[in-house]
């Protein structure tokens, strides 16, 4: 199915997530100044807080359905709605059908809301065909597939393919990109030890690249990875957002 | 089997401390996923799992029919089909099986049924010596009967060094360093055995409803001696094992080699059908089929139903980042890794496995590599779903989810609470903004730091942000 053609007149809402409001606001204003690109109106939505991903995976299935409903009601009435996270992304783009799997007005609501729910780099690559980013570097990354996005949605080659726009950056894949790397939402909490055993796993294979940056499009991997390389003593290895890298804000470059 | 999922967590961190065990363990990626990932080439996998989705879904969906079918048949060729309800019903059938025949050593190929029978405890109660034959079965119950930690690598934990001791202080012999020379000397010890054994036990890969055969996919030779030498075979196996035609073993037969060791096949496939007749150069004077329910019968018509078209192929222990680290004892029953989470609360309680549910990032590689395509990361959402219905969880958890549900309905109310929540967090932060320990959840910051937020929520920001812009637009205009 090819996707609708944006004018002047297309409304994109960007859903910014939980975790980007909290903790990395530059997040969203990367995210942001991609889209703008557009030359659409591209807005964030008020009064959106989270997606309802933690419950929905606690098996609060009352507490994940109570939020999807606000957040669905939140984002309909806009022509697409981009997310800087896979996982949120697939939460509402894929979960939400079944989560109103009992109420066939929700349901048939979400069924038509759904197709318009991009990931950020789905968005740029699929939609906004773009051929060119912002970001400027002459450095070295190399990129981590988290998991809701490269199995849920598919998101494997077009964040890849954008990198690959920026001028002089090189991408060195590491090996199993593929792998997860041990985040898992509260499974970080609840078997910290196993969490971080994983990311050790993780991040020997960024480091084995010699990348300056791992880059990758979930919060909650990067908050691991991070809290992980620096508790190991790493405090050199950055772990990007894909949108600050292709908004412009990879160091040494 | 008795469960002891209830440990996970201590079990989980003394497995992360063992240096050997991580070291073993590594082996199992480089091994069987390496090789999965190429023979999966030889074939159009997406269709041929397509294929054995339906057949398996197929038998499934009719299994009393199906079942009565197998019966049929398989009486017809001189073998007794008994049903036990419990997987301790089944166990007492064999042994009542064994008095019958007055069997003393009964040799045994691999059967992971017959761990949740615990059927050699019951068998030796009774005096009947049960011998494993599989190779790794057998260095596993000469080491203390010890449990196997994978389903068709049983003893994947051990490196050659471990068995080396082991079968010097076992077999009373000089250590050797070879693997096929440890190999010969396990050889050597099972083949008096062997010739002795008055009963074979088997499982059974499959039974086939319209020949009333079983089919048995094996790689050491071992499963022919159980079946062939002694004079009484008894197959042991799930009532959902159970495939209407050979057409839909072939099929199947095709995804459990490439997802299992990544083999194209099996060096052995065997298809025994009956008692041996008038003529036949072997096979034994009595075959029995005891199909085990355990459990099984629960899943039919409820939401976990497709977890029955498990073919047992543990690709998704092998892709399992959780059961990579930590191997499968830690799970606690007969069952590692993701179908284990899933099966191991269904058959013996989810009261007894709180941990087995929750203990998986959900990362869905299981759901991508299982052959069958069993929606393993949605079946293990359900259980979270059962749990947390069944009050199970701790209440903190509860009370969390609670308080966070009620704030995140409240968007002026999260507004406020993350505003607090990013200026607390940069204050825990040290110079280098990092925070070094988080006292309401040490299970992070225990292994890893908390990145400091950058000051200011995005709600704030983009507040601040919007207004600016409009006043620059009007500054212009």
């Amino acid at each position: 199915m090819s996707a609708p053609e944006l004018t002047e007149n297309t409304r994109i809402a960007v859903f910014v997530t939980c975790l980007v409001d909290l903790m990395r606001p530059e997040i969203g204003f990367a995210t942001l100044a991609l889209l703008e690109r557009a030359g659409c109106e591209v807005v964030v939505p008020p009064d959106q807080t989270c997606c309802g991903q933690p419950a929905f995976n606690a098996g609060d299935r009352a507490s994940a359905h109570r939020l999807a409903e606000r957040v669905l009601a939140l984002l309909e009435p806009y022509d697409f709605v981009v997310i800087p996270s896979g996982s949120c992304a697939g939460m509402i783009k894929v979960h939400y059908v079944e989560l109103f799997s009992d109420d066939p007005t929700l349901r048939r609501r979400m069924a038509d809301l759904a197709p318009r729910v991009y990931e950020l780099t789905d968005f740029l690559v699929k939609v906004m065909k773009v051929n060119e980013v912002p970001g400027r570097s002459q450095g070295t990354i190399t990129y981590h597939d988290s998991c809701s996005g490269l199995r849920e949605l598919g998101i494997q080659e077009q964040p890849r393919r954008l990198l690959k726009m920026i001028p002089g950056l090189k991408i060195e894949e590491m090996r199993d990109s593929r792998a997860c790397c041990g985040f898992g939402g509260t499974f970080s909490l609840k078997y910290g030890e196993v969490s971080s055993a994983i990311a050790d796993e993780k991040i020997s294979q960024v480091q084995a690249t010699g990348a300056q940056a791992v880059v990758l499009g979930d919060l909650g991997c990067m908050l691991h990875l991070e809290g992980r390389l620096r508790r190991l003593g790493d405090d050199k290895t950055q772990v990007l957002h894909i949108a600050q890298v292709l908004a412009g804000e990879l160091e040494g470059s | 089997m008795q469960v002891q999922s209830m440990h996970f967590k201590a079990r989980a961190g003394q497995k992360l401390a063992d240096v050997r065990l991580q070291k073993n363990l590594k082996r199992l990626s480089q091994k069987f996923v390496t090789a999965r990932a190429v023979a999966i080439q030889e074939i159009d996998f997406e269709a041929t799992r397509s294929a054995a989705v339906e057949r398996r879904d197929r038998a499934i969906s009719r299994l009393d029919l199906y079942l009565e079918l197998f019966e049929k048949n398989a009486t017809a060729t001189g073998a007794s089909v008994l049903y036990a309800e419990s997987a301790a019903e089944a166990s007492e059938l064999v042994v009542q099986i064994a008095r019958r025949h007055e069997a003393k050593t009964v040799t045994k190929s691999k059967s992971m049924v017959s761990e949740e029978m615990a059927l050699n405890e019951a068998l030796r109660a009774a005096g009947v010596e049960p011998v494993e034959t599989d190779l790794g079965e057998y260095i596993l119950q000469i080491n203390n009967n010890e449990a196997p930690s994978h389903i068709i690598a049983p003893v994947i934990h051990k490196d050659k060094e471990e068995i080396s001791e082991l079968f010097a202080k076992v077999h009373q012999k000089p250590p050797l360093s070879d693997i096929s020379q440890l190999t010969r000397e396990a050889r050597e010890q099972l083949r008096p055995k062997f010739l002795r054994a008055d009963m074979g036990v088997t499982g059974g890969n499959f039974v086939i409803a319209e020949t009333g055969s079983v089919a048995l996919v094996t790689n050491e030779g071992n499963e022919g001696m159980c079946t062939i030498m002694p004079k009484v075979h008894v197959v042991v196996t799930g009532i959902e094992k159970v495939l209407p035609t050979l057409e839909d073993f072939a099929t199947i037969a095709r995804l459990l080699t490439r997802s299992a060791t990544g083999q194209s096949i099996s060096n052995y496939i065997s298809l025994l059908t009956g008692t041996r007749v008038e003529g036949e150069p072997d096979g034994p004077d009595h075959l029995y089929f005891v199909l085990v329910d355990g459990g099984r019968s629960s899943l039919l018509g409820s939401e976990f139903q497709e977890m029955l078209r498990c073919i047992r192929c543990g690709a998704c222990m092998n892709h399992c980042p959780v059961y990579q680290k930590i191997g499968g004892h830690a799970y606690g029953w007969v069952y590692p890794g993701p179908m284990g989470s899933v099966l191991t609360p269904a058959y013996r309680g989810l009261e007894n496995t709180l941990d087995l549910p929750q203990a998986a990032t959900l990362c869905g590689e299981c759901h991508v590599v299982c052959p069958v395509k069993i929606p393993l990361p949605d079946l293990l959402r359900k259980l979270r779903e059962r749990q947390f219905e069944r009050h199970l969880r701790p209440w903190t958890e509860r009370i969390g989810l609670a308080v966070w549900s009620y704030v995140a309905a409240r968007p002026p109310l999260y507004r406020l609470t993350t505003r607090i929540g990013s200026r607390v967090l940069r204050l825990m932060s040290n110079r280098r903004g990092l925070i070094r320990s988080l006292p309401l959840v040490k299970g992070w910051s225990a292994t890893r730091d908390m990145p400091a937020p950058a000051s200011g929520t995005f709600s704030q920001r983009y507040a601040r942000w919007q207004s600016d812009r409009a006043a620059t637009r009007s500054e212009t205009n």
